[in-house]
């Protein structure tokens, strides 16, 4: 019998790509165009994951996976859905000052959980809103209006108000207590929303708010890898999802002769060093099977496995490598490194299908797995359904690397532009 | 249940810091330096300006020793070293051994141990070597009655030179109950007879994070309680994760980003109201700990009459030589600094003697002062953090070993935390560092002797570390900032001149 033909990359990637993209259709709400956080029933949307489905619809389109009327009638009864949800200080609204609770109602559309009101998950969902925005470039009444919904929804952000009278961001507000407590400490995701505030129009952020923040990152020298610190995977991809931060710089990576793209290049190779080092000697670890981010888990508890008591948690943000670290690997945060390191995450892709195979269900990936747990296969436990932003993610950093095709949308988006160059972004596509 | 003021301290301690039937000296003419308070600072200065000639008075209102030896350092490390055994003992099979059968915890023994281990250390502060060194020592509450004068016990002492080293108290939280329900603090935790089936500890600070470990260790049920969305805020965040996940690990049930709003009793319990993000519950508990910060003592020294400026929340207002309003007085250890530590207390007292009695011009800013908070693991920082380099236009690297590298960490089973170095971008000056390891108070003192003495990171390459220990941590990170020298260019070279020879 000859052996079966080894799939391409590209063959591999299309079928991975298009089975994220099916999680926005299946989870999808088309009356308000909210989408799941996971396919979990009962469920409620998630703003950020409708921020990434408005970014993937184009990837749809373009893919040739969904029709362009279709694509543009979803994108804007998402639009009009947040044009018209209301924005008040009342505890169930949809919003308030241009921002939106973290969880939505499916149906209704109000805050569920008495969540939090997010300016990073508004920030997401507005980079969806503005990659809607260019991409829906044609004179017809539906684009046309999409782009006028996008210029309203981020237009009225207050982002001098999330604030909170201090100099730099809050995490989040809430009705009855107001402010978090805590702001961004360090490097993180939170670079999308200093770009989007610093260029607003109305309520802009201060250049002395940006640096204020970008004075609390730490330059480290982990395992002979130098780079801006943060321990999980996805604080180094999501504000990659739309802009390409590939030679061009802030005052910051100046002084360093680096960059963010660089930096998430360098950002993979200490996740993947750490996996083969495997401190905590959990099973599977090794230099195709790294990845730790924000994500689900096994629930918290304390486990006697292989003679160690260890501690295993529910959704959070493992880290490298100070953790926690329980033995959960998210395979889409190994994928979704692909623009920075393409081999690596290639390599990572297949040794998932390989060896793991029980986990990978119709070419989708899971929230997490962990080898170290029981379960019906090599791949231990794995986490219960899908999670919808990390749908999002392995659909756009797939398509960046495959076509870039996000980064030249958001490269014509004025927020983008602007923002980067008040923050002190220079050089690259920027020049 | 605490004991009675009574039994707080055995006879050998008491002989040593407060002699039963004590009759205080008769003031003979003007005294050199007078110094008001022996704890720490206090007792350094009185000993230090005696051994150099002077006519020291020692004026101390409780015992000799102050909160170091009698309600601070030395009690909670001694029962901070059995709730570490308890702990090794609980993990035992994670070494290879076996745990013992049944894990008794004798919470009366551990108290006990704790007393001998405070006598023990008591002599080296006694009395009878302070008399011995030529020091008046007057037991009685000092006050001032001029510019240059202080009464105590009825008399009154006339100086040149005075030195107020009075040192700090716990803060009890404002919160509404909680006068009336009672709490413990570091100053009478150490007098519990029982320990408590259940603790509430506010604050998460140093001391509350070391006592809710060890109170935990001893088996109370303990919830620690902390306004911050971290602990220890004022250390690198991953450092306070770590003692996060520690204290979760040993069972401490974690309420950050809380704050305590009203405690009330109901019955025998103690009921805590906590609120977080507007969601408010309520917890019972048999004793609350706070552990909120220390304020200095100023009170009852009628420093308004020699003119010495003060407030409650700073205590004694000093330059940066030591030197209060007051031209002839001058002020050390807790009672002034920010930094609340044992060692800087003396260190501060060496200053401030130096400065009264020599016309010295020693500024206590020129310190190096290093810190450590002693949960398993300890968390020790010495110099600057990256955010004051940053305030300070410096711009920084960091050289990280994690433990888990560190050969005799792993064999101790003890591979949890880091070392990271500080370093100027461009040089290898060391800004400050900050250890997280089960003996991070022992190895940060290196880096002090660093710092201080103005040794780089290139020069600790060069230095020979015993092999295995896990102060090899720093010779790692130094060894990685001189692979960062090797650049293209440099291997190029290497490359050449190898080929050539």
């Amino acid at each position: 019998m000859p052996e079966p033909p080894v799939e391409s990359d590209d063959a591999l990637l299309d079928r991975f790509q298009r089975a994220a993209f099916g999680y926005f259709l299946d989870y999808g709400n088309p009356a308000n165009g909210l989408v799941a956080d996971t396919s979990r029933d009962g469920a409620p949307a998630s703003i950020a994951v409708v921020g990434f489905a408005l970014s993937c619809y184009p990837v749809g389109v373009e893919r040739g996976w969904m029709r362009r009327a279709d694509a543009a009638a979803r994108t804007l009864a998402t639009l009009r859905f947040f044009r018209a949800a209301p924005q008040s200080d009342e505890p169930e609204a949809t919003g308030h000052k241009g921002f939106y609770y973290h969880f939505l109602d499916m149906a209704t559309g109000r805050r569920v959980w008495r969540c939090e009101l997010s300016p990073i998950d508004t920030t997401l969902l507005l980079a969806g809103v503005l990659t809607a925005a260019v991409y829906f470039d044609l004179d017809t009444p539906i684009e046309t209006e999409i782009r006028g919904c996008a210029d309203l929804l981020y237009g009225r952000v207050d982002w001098q108000w999330a604030r909170g009278g201090g100099i730099t961001l809050r995490q989040g507000w809430k009705p009855k207590s107001g402010f978090l407590h805590y702001g961004w400490e360090g490097y993180s995701e939170a670079t999308l929303l200093y770009v989007l505030g610093l260029a607003s129009s109305a309520f802009p952020l201060s250049v002395e708010s940006f640096e204020a923040w970008t004075k609390t990152y730490q330059w480290e020298n982990l395992y002979d890898i130098e780079f801006l610190y943060a321990g999980p995977l996805f604080i180094h991809h999501f504000s990659h999802a739309w802009i390409d931060f590939a030679g061009i710089r802030d005052r910051f990576m100046r002084g360093k002769n680096c960059d963010y793209f660089e930096n998430s290049r360098r950002a993979t190779l200490v996740q993947r060093e750490y996996a083969r080092r495997n401190p905590h000697g959990f099973r599977g670890y090794g230099k195709d099977c790294w990845g730790l981010t924000a994500g689900d888990g096994p629930g918290a508890g304390t486990l006697k496995i292989d003679g160690r008591t260890r501690r295993y948690f529910g959704y959070v943000a493992r880290g490298v490598p100070y953790g926690p670290d329980d033995g959960t690997i998210d395979p889409c945060a190994a994928v979704a490194s692909l623009p920075f390191a393409p081999d690596l995450a290639l390599s990572a892709l297949r040794h998932f299908c390989a060896q793991y195979p029980e986990m990978v269900r119709d070419s989708r990936l899971p929230s997490g797995f962990n080898p170290s747990l029981p379960g019906a296969g090599p791949a231990g436990w794995v986490c219960d359904g899908y999670f919808g932003l990390d749908q999002g993610i392995v659909v756009l950093m797939i398509e960046n690397h495959r076509s870039g095709l996000i980064w030249q949308l958001m490269r014509r988006s004025p927020p983008i532009a602007a923002g980067l160059r008040r923050a002190g972004f220079g050089g690259g596509w920027l020049s | 249940m605490t004991a009675g003021p009574d039994e707080r301290f055995p006879r050998a301690l008491l002989a040593n810091l407060r002699p039963p039937g004590w009759v205080n000296p008769e003031p003979a003419g003007s005294y050199a330096l007078v110094v008001i308070g022996a704890g720490p600072a206090g007792l350094t200065a009185a000993r230090d300006a005696a051994a150099l000639g002077a006519k020291v008075a020692l004026v101390e209102r409780s015992l000799i020793g102050g909160d170091r030896l009698n309600i601070g350092c030395v009690p909670s490390k001694a029962i901070i070293r059995t709730a570490r055994l308890y702990a090794e003992m609980r993990d035992a099979e994670d070494f290879g051994g076996q745990v013992p059968g049944r894990i008794a915890i004798g919470f009366s023994e551990v108290m006990e141990r704790m007393r001998r281990v405070q006598a023990r250390i008591s002599r080296g502060s006694s009395v009878q070597r302070s008399s011995e060194a030529g020091i008046d020592v007057y037991f009685g509450a000092a006050r001032f009655a001029g510019p240059d004068t202080i009464t105590v016990a009825g008399q009154s002492l006339r100086f040149k030179k005075a030195l107020i080293a009075t040192g700090a108290r716990p803060l009890e939280p404002p919160t509404p109950g909680l006068a009336e329900t009672g709490c413990l603090t570091n100053e009478t935790v150490f007098n519990l007879t029982e320990c408590p089936r259940r603790l509430l500890v506010m604050g998460g600070g140093p001391v509350g994070c070391e006592l809710a470990q060890a109170f935990r260790r001893f088996g109370a049920q303990t919830v620690i309680v902390q306004t911050d969305p971290t602990f220890l805020p004022k250390e690198e965040r991953d450092a306070a994760q770590i003692i996060s996940d520690a204290l979760a690990r040993d069972g401490v049930e974690i309420h950050l980003n809380t704050d305590v709003v009203a405690v009330r009793r109901e019955g025998a319990d103690k009921i805590v109201d906590l609120v977080s993000d507007g969601d408010r519950i309520s917890v019972a508990v048999d004793e609350i700990l706070a552990g909120i910060g220390r304020a200095p003592n100023v009170e009852g020294l009628d420093l308004d009459a020699a003119g010495i400026r003060w407030d409650t929340e700073a205590g004694i207002l000093v330059d940066d030589f030591l030197r209060t309003s007051n031209r002839l007085v001058y002020a050390a250890g807790d009672v002034c600094l920010e930094h609340k530590f044992t060692h800087t207390a003396e260190a501060s007292a060496r200053i401030a003697v130096a400065n009264a009695l020599f016309l010295g011009r020693r500024r206590f800013s020129r310190l190096t002062i290093p810190w450590c908070t002693y949960t398993d693991p300890e968390i020790a920082h010495v110099g600057l953090y990256v955010g004051e380099a940053w305030d300070r236009g410096i711009p920084v690297r960091t050289f990280t070993i994690l433990m888990h590298d560190v050969d005799r960490a792993v064999t101790d089973g003890e591979a949890e935390g880091f070392v990271k170095i500080h370093v100027r971008q461009g040089t290898d000056r060391i800004l400050g560092a900050t250890i997280v390891a089960r003996h991070a108070g022992e190895m940060i003192n290196g880096l002090s002797l660093a710092i201080t003495a103005g040794i780089g990171l290139r020069a600790l390459a060069r230095v020979i570390h015993t092999y295995p220990t896990q102060a090899e941590a720093i010779k790692l990170a130094a060894e990685a900032y001189e692979r960062t020298r090797l650049t293209p260019f440099w291997k190029a070279l290497s490359k050449v001149w190898l080929a050539w020879s």
